[in-house]
């Protein structure tokens, strides 16, 4: 799906971008890749160029901006107390794509002051032969692969 | 001048959910100041408690980062848009 291909991308780096739809709702409409400023491994930040581009392009699609995705390249799909600290709306979704396995994790979270819940994650549109997916479930290893 | 302020989704609910705030000011230090004032649960978020940008948003004039013009002295003609957007980052 495209937004692990563009992590995948991102590597070495995290990579990073912006969920557009309803603030608020649990279906994410549109995704938008972005630039990680910050080029590392360890950190991202959401270049701000291309924040006020998606800020407009959310605009003219009449949605908004309702979380932000971002890859850990050697950690699990889970908040870094750096997230959580840096987590500034409570109304967003905060996804994880773990590229720590070979198989990529992808987990949604809230966070409000500082409390992290973590949310059902569906990945429709991702086909890999012999896996069975279920929304939760990590992408996981195939057997026999 | 008047301004249209648009307002990052974590601020809207101080605003009554409203995404754009419209507010006098002749600098965006005014315009965010009157911002402040004008709806009292953003403070802290905008500016802080020295009157100086607060590091989790940016601000633009238009499509310029005023980071890079002067900063909050920037100048705002009237009908300009300033738009507060979130710096998003993490580890």
């Amino acid at each position: 799906m495209q937004m692990v291909a563009h992590c995948l991308a991102g590597l070495p780096d995290e990579a990073c971008g912006l969920l557009v739809g309803s603030y608020g709702a649990d279906e994410v409409a549109h995704l938008f890749p972005t630039s990680n400023a910050a080029a590392s491994a360890m950190v991202y930040e959401i270049d701000p160029k291309d924040m006020l581009k998606v800020d407009r392009a959310a605009q003219e699609l009449g949605a908004d901006i309702m979380g932000v995705f971002h890859s850990h390249t050697h950690t699990d799909a889970y908040p870094s107390p750096t997230d959580v600290a840096q987590a500034t709306d409570p109304g967003w979704h905060y996804v994880l794509v773990s590229l720590r396995e070979a198989h990529p994790v992808v987990r949604s979270y809230g966070i409000v002051d500082g409390r992290i819940t973590e949310e059902p994650v569906e990945v429709p549109s991702l086909e890999v032969p012999g896996l069975d997916l279920g929304p939760e479930r990590d992408l996981g290893r195939a057997t026999g692969l | 001048m008047a301004v249209e302020v648009r307002l990052p989704t974590v601020l809207r609910s101080h605003a009554g959910g409203a995404s754009v705030a419209t507010v006098d000011g002749a600098t965006v230090g005014e315009v965010l100041a009157k911002l402040v004032a004008e709806h009292p649960g953003m403070a802290g978020q905008v500016l802080t408690d020295d009157g100086a940008l607060h590091k989790f948003v940016n601000v633009y004039v238009d499509d310029d980062d005023v980071r890079y013009l002067q900063g909050l002295n920037t100048p705002v003609k009237d009908g300009a848009e300033v738009s507060i957007l979130p710096a998003v980052a993490g580890g």
